[in-house]
């Protein structure tokens, strides 16, 4: 019992680091006032970047690679997300259609440089250095507790975990956070307080594409291991999906983000695990979207996000 | 004088694709690959001769019709981006029909196939229509979760349900193919098929529709103020509802050409098809007219086709057309840009025009 509880929470973990990273990227874009619906392509851009850093520096580096190749993957989506930033800040650009660029373009220049880099295969050869698994000492020798959630588990699901508490703090709890928050809620009356607008809102798409690169690094160095073009299959979507089910908030993101990455766990290990054994993986790969059109049909309609979501900020002269 | 807007919608997307091409010159260059041999390889695989010709058109086809979809719920307010999904469910039923009513005559087969096709497509968007009109959700969210729902079912649905076990269901009877033996033989033995016909002829359609009706202007009211609409007695509602039917319905069209026309089954995927943002990126160049979409499908058409033969004949990357694409999307996407340019533009001409004027009304009066 105890180790099939411990296979089932391991993997959850596995699927939901990059998710929870990535959601907790959208939502400082989101509260900043805007809609990034380019998650997926920044995630894409995310792990392409780690995994040509891990195969080209793994050796020189060793075991500390995929750790150093989250902050590379930081870098390159924090400057891949400035396009969305410029098109929808400086160029009033539609936020969906800026987003859907990232998503067109991401896969194709990634794919591309990867098809230069590697003697034109449209594919990385696999890592040498992965997240792998993790015991935790102490807390692993708890009884009971200790072999299902610290034996053999995912580290970087708790460095996830412990990262939205921080985003949570920094939104909720700093000067910053508030002053992000009133530019996605009104940001007329934050500019005649003297708020800088767009730097709040550069500054909120920006932080989304670190957390979201740093999620395409995660899902590409914990679960796909190498990158091509179906590394990220949705991710992407999903955690967009899990910030809205989180209500705009870190912890409901992070919540909603574990919960769907135990949906697409249960999807992989289900025929391990008696009681699923008999449903078809389909359900369980569905079931993230439908609980979410679900949870905004019944619960969160349209007055829940930013008020000012999706706008385009104009200074009046 | 000031440059009319009409001219103006025309030359702007010109200039995003000039841009756009630019851009991908400049990465090829970038990575030492020759653009002139990539792009010269490009319009060799896309017009060089009449079987490229023939595949430009047929991939062309869906691509217009999804197009068609996208700009119907964008006049009316809507963003439509779960085509894709559409597309899907339209080529999945669109051959599901065709594989059991395989003894029908032709002439019931072909219309009752697509008519399947459309029916599925405008279902699934229509989800998304009902839910945003009766409980304010936003469509967005709702079509893309949508998006990876369609992909996961239709494989299920492939694996589970029309086969057993397999990874593609069987090929399509000859009296449900929209393939037709003359141009078939026409063009080399392209793909080509007579989808063709019917996107141009909805091209025509949704035009009137959307121009010369009640339906149509109903729709454009209620996305240019839904309140002001409301007000004048039109609802909301249901104009929501009928807007993501009738895009859902020509994207599972488009889905249809898949199946009928071009691959004759349908098989197990793994992402979604390129076909859905690819239309919805014809669209957005069009400005959503259907005669600019016709135009700008073929021109996407063109480069996809195109850009396979390009590793071969030019050692360049596919990749490199998808680029492409996305940057024109982000120079039409970031028209304040370009036409903030052009008005400068004009205002530096005008400027100048009127101390040309000044200067020769004085030399005439000395």
């Amino acid at each position: 019992m105890v180790s099939i509880l411990s296979i089932i929470v391991s993997s959850a973990l596995i699927y939901s680091a990059p998710l929870v990273f990535t959601a907790l990227g959208g939502t400082f874009s989101e509260r900043s006032g805007t809609i990034n619906v380019g998650l997926e392509g920044t995630m894409v851009i995310g792990a392409f970047s780690s995994v040509v850093f891990n195969l080209t520096f793994g050796d020189k580096m060793g075991e500390i690679t995929p750790w150093i190749c989250l902050l590379v993957a930081a870098v390159i989506g924090a400057l891949f997300s400035l396009i969305h930033a410029v098109a929808t800040i400086n160029l009033r650009a539609n936020h969906i259609i800026s987003g859907t660029v990232l998503n067109m373009m991401a896969p194709a220049l990634a794919v591309f440089l990867t098809r230069t880099l590697y003697e034109e295969k449209g594919q990385t050869d696999f890592i040498k250095y992965s997240f792998g698994k993790t015991t935790i000492p102490l807390l692993s020798k708890l009884p009971v507790l200790g072999p299902i959630f610290f034996k053999d588990t995912s580290i970087v699901a708790y460095v996830a975990i412990l990262v939205s508490i921080f985003c949570w703090f920094v939104i909720y709890k700093t000067q910053f956070g508030l002053r992000l928050r009133s530019v996605g809620e009104n940001p007329q009356a934050a500019d005649t307080l003297g708020i800088n607008v767009s730097a709040m809102k550069y500054a909120g798409v920006l932080i989304s594409g670190v957390l979201g690169g740093i999620g395409g690094a995660v899902m590409a160095q914990s679960v796909s291991l190498n990158f091509s073009a179906t590394t990220i299959a949705g991710q992407g979507f999903i955690a967009m999906a899990a910030m809205i089910f989180g209500k705009w908030n870190p912890l409901g993101a992070m919540g909603a983000a574990l919960f769907f990455g135990f949906a697409q766990s249960l999807s992989v290990i289900g025929s391990y695990v008696p009681g699923i054994k008999n449903i078809d993986p389909v359900w369980l790969q569905v079931a993230p979207y439908f609980l979410t059109i679900l949870v905004l049909m019944l619960f969160i309609g349209k007055a829940q996000g930013p008020a000012a979501n999706g706008k385009t900020y104009i200074k009046s002269k | 004088m000031s440059m009319k807007e009409k001219t103006k919608n025309i030359v702007l997307p010109l200039v995003s694709v000039f841009l756009g091409l630019l851009l991908g010159g400049i990465v090829m260059v970038a990575f030492k690959y020759d653009p002139i041999q990539g792009y010269l390889a490009l319009i060799k695989g896309s017009l060089g001769n009449t079987f490229y010709i023939g595949e430009t058109l047929r991939h062309a086809t869906p691509l217009i019709l999804v197009a068609l979809g996208f700009s119907v719920a964008r006049s009316a307010g809507f963003f439509n981006i779960g085509v894709a999904g559409q597309v899907i469910f339209g080529w999945l039923f669109s051959i599901i029909v065709a594989l059991q009513f395989a003894g029908l005559p032709k002439l019931f087969l072909v219309p009752l196939s697509l008519v399947a096709g459309i029916a599925a497509g405008a279902i699934w968007a229509g989800i998304a229509g009902v839910l945003r009109a009766y409980f304010g959700t936003s469509e967005v969210i709702v079509t893309i979760m949508l998006n990876y729902s369609a992909l996961y079912l239709s494989n299920y649905a492939i694996r589970q349900i029309l086969t057993e076990g397999d990874d593609a269901t069987p090929k399509i009877a000859k009296n449900a193919s929209l393939r037709w033996q003359t141009l078939t033989e026409a063009t080399n033995y392209s793909t080509i098929h007579m989808g063709l016909v019917i996107a141009i002829l909805m091209c025509v359609v949704i035009m009137i529709l959307m121009q010369k009706t009640t339906i149509g202007f109903e729709l454009r009211a209620v996305g240019l103020n839904p309140f002001a609409s409301e007000y004048a007695g039109m609802s909301a509602k249901k104009n929501i509802i009928l807007a993501m039917v009738i895009s859902g319905g020509l994207a599972g069209l488009g889905g249809a050409m898949e199946g009928l026309g071009n691959f004759q089954n349908i098989f197990i995927m793994s992402s979604v098809p390129s076909t859905g943002f690819d239309g919805m990126a014809v669209a957005l160049l069009a400005g959503g007219q259907p005669l600019g979409i016709l135009f700008s499908g073929l021109l996407f058409g063109a480069l996809k086709v195109g850009s396979v033969s390009m590793p071969m004949a030019s050692g360049v990357p596919t990749e490199v057309v998808d680029i492409v694409i996305a940057s024109i999307i982000f120079f039409v996407g970031a028209g304040y840009l370009l036409r903030y340019i052009m008005e400068r533009l004009e205002k530096h001409k005008a400027v100048s025009a009127t101390i040309v004027l000044s200067e020769t009304a004085r030399k005439e009066g000395e």
